[in-house]
């Protein structure tokens, strides 16, 4: 299969390479933001804001004023409040299906990696299936099955993402399996167990975490694009991707509707990607091939 | 080379089976019986029952697997309850749509990433590579649905250069069609540019420090013919790659892009097959895109396998 197709160099692994990379300012500024979007979406319900599925007839589409300091939507409710509701609904998706994604992906991928035979092929085999689907395809049937709910929405997520995290986890394994300490372990009796889980997962825990931190910014996009469509969490929740595509029917009356929104995730999705990125380039296990 | 080939068919079997075979599970033990789909308003448990009995749901589910697959091997995808269109009717009077979509999105890319990623690797390290490598970076960071409403914002909206929405079919009016293809294909390919350019680059900066580019200089010829025909060559294989690779995101985004942009395309008939239940055109839809994904997969390593010999000797 051409798809994600990770090239790993097994003969690399040459001494430690003094690599120091400064942390930009761009790296902070991204931190920054997660921080406040986090920070923002767990204290929705105590910050004062506006009920953001209250409508007001009379106030559709105001501009921003004292009561609503984003405007009203098209149904007259609070745009600030729905953008920060809907912060909510994408991070909780966006860092729930990863996280099904890294716990069974990471499993299966160091268990393929270390174990080899039999087992590997049927774990890359199945992936490859699981892969000959275009996602946003799979998604959109599985949902249009199951209905509409955050669950299932964050279920099939984080199946899909299953394949790239299992395909990270082995190559780091395949490389560290080779590894003296690992030998060392072997050579002094440790069963497979105590290898796997206190030699390789705390090496393989790093590159899996910084490829989270990009599945965040993908489920993100992805859940944003069901929702958009109409098919992801059900209507009157707001999430960016529905408010998106609510904001669409009114572009040549009030863009600002579809693009606060479109700004919130475009920053969010690439303050992950840039967090992500780095974390990937600091802790990627082929030493030299950066 | 045809033992290769020989190999990757036969690899290809278990793998479509399998996908058949998924495809089929999703739409048959998910919850919602069709028969009551289909019945809507009017199930009596009698009328379910028979219906049920008509169409086979009552056996079990592993028959019926095998009867569907045997009819979809006969080219019998099924029909839609709701037209009574046939799967591969409908399939085949969008499928034109969305490959002249994907097409014009590719070629676009193309055109934006390959120049940008040779006059970046020409001047490695200056502002103007520094300013593009990072604004590809960004880009990464746009869905297709929100450049889709940028465009649309900027170029229907404000200056009216372009329709929002609409198609008319190539043979009737080959100008309009093209008017209604662009906004839809400069969204997919402002997706597709980065990635080519973010790998076109750092391969271009390799070449460039080869030795045949030094003695093409020696012999005078242009920078221009230098960079887009010496330059360029030994990179046809990670072109080839990328656009492999873009072929699933580009058939996902190309749902999203077909339904705001009202082009009557594969991911418009999914899209409406999923909010009028009709599951038999759904399930017809995701097998014949994931067969044509997986084969578009095999061809794109067979393209592969010809460029680059130690593929095909497996010293890759």
């Amino acid at each position: 299969m051409a798809t994600l197709e990770l090239t790993i160099n097994e003969d690399v692994l040459a001494g430690p390479v003094a690599r120091k990379r400064q942390l930009g300012p761009l790296f902070w500024a991204a931190i920054v933001w997660m921080i406040l979007v986090f920070a923002v979406a767990a204290l929705a319900n105590v910050l004062p804001l506006p009920n953001p599925t209250d409508m007001d007839m009379l106030e559709r589409r105001a501009p921003a004023s004292a009561l609503h300091w984003l405007g009203t939507d098209g149904l007259g409710r609070d745009e600030l409040a729905r953008l920060i509701f809907g912060a909510r609904i994408s991070l909780v998706v966006g860092l729930c299906a990863p996280v099904i994604g890294i716990t069974i992906g990471g499993a299966l991928g160091m268990l393929a990696g270390y174990f080899r035979g039999r087992f590997e092929h049927f774990v890359v085999g199945s992936m490859d299936v699981l892969l000959a689907f275009p996602p946003l395809i799979l998604a959109l049937a599985v949902t249009a099955y199951l209905g509409q709910s955050i669950l299932n929405l964050t279920c099939i997520l984080g199946v899909l993402g299953i394949p790239a995290f299992m395909r990270v986890a082995r190559a780091a394994t395949l490389t560290l399996a080779r590894r003296e300490f690992v030998i060392a372990a072997q050579a002094l009796g440790a069963t497979h167990a105590r290898i796997l889980l206190r030699e390789l997962l705390p090496n393989v825990f790093l590159p899996l975490l910084a490829f989270f931190l990009l599945g965040v910014a993908v489920t993100i996009v992805v859940e944003g694009a069901l929702s958009f469509l109409g098919l992801g969490v059900p209507p009157p929740i707001s999430s960016w991707g529905s408010m998106i595509g609510e904001g669409r029917e009114s572009l040549e009356i009030a863009p600002r509707l579809a693009f606060l929104p479109a700004i919130t995730m475009f920053l969010t999705v690439l303050s992950f990607n840039l967090v992500g990125d780095t974390l990937r380039a600091l802790t990627d296990p082929r030493q030299g091939a950066l | 080379m045809l033992g290769f080939i020989a190999r990757r068919l036969l690899y290809l079997v278990p793998v479509l089976i399998a996908v058949s075979l998924l495809t089929f599970l999703i739409a048959s033990l998910l919850p919602g019986d069709l028969a009551y789909v289909i019945l809507g308003d009017q199930a009596t448990p009698d009328k379910v029952a028979a219906l049920r009995h008509d169409m086979g749901l009552d056996q079990p589910i592993w028959l019926r697997y095998i009867g569907w697959l045997g009819h979809v091997l006969e080219g019998d995808f099924g029909r839609s309850f709701r037209t009574g269109q046939t799967v591969l009717q409908a399939v085949s009077e969008r499928l034109p749509v969305s490959l002249e979509l994907m097409f014009l999105a590719e070629i676009m890319g193309l055109a934006i990433g390959v120049p940008l990623a040779i006059a970046c690797a020409v001047r490695a390290g200056s502002a103007f590579d520094r300013l593009m490598t990072g604004s590809a970076f960004a880009m990464l960071s746009v869905p297709a649905f929100l450049s889709a409403i940028l465009l649309i914002y900027l170029f229907a909206v404000e200056l009216h250069w372009l329709p929002a929405t609409g198609y008319v079919p190539f043979d009737e009016d080959a100008i309009a069609n093209l008017r209604f293809f662009v906004l839809p294909a400069l969204t997919l390919a402002l997706a597709e540019w980065p990635g080519i350019m973010r790998v076109l680059r750092s391969d271009m900066i390799a070449t460039l420090q080869e030795d045949y580019i030094a003695l093409a200089k020696a012999k005078g010829l242009t920078s221009s013919r230098i960079l887009f025909v010496h330059a360029l060559k030994p990179s046809s294989l990670t072109l080839i790659t990328i656009t492999g690779i873009n072929i699933g995101r580009l058939i996902g985004g190309a749902v999203i892009v077909e339904t705001i942009f009202a082009l009557p395309g594969i991911g418009r008939l999914l899209v409406s097959a999923i909010s009028t239940r009709d599951l038999i055109i759904l399930q017809g839809v995701v097998l014949v895109v994931a067969g044509g994904f997986v084969l578009m997969n095999f061809i794109v390593d067979m393209l592969y396998a010809v460029l680059d010999p130690r593929i095909r000797h497996g010293h890759a």
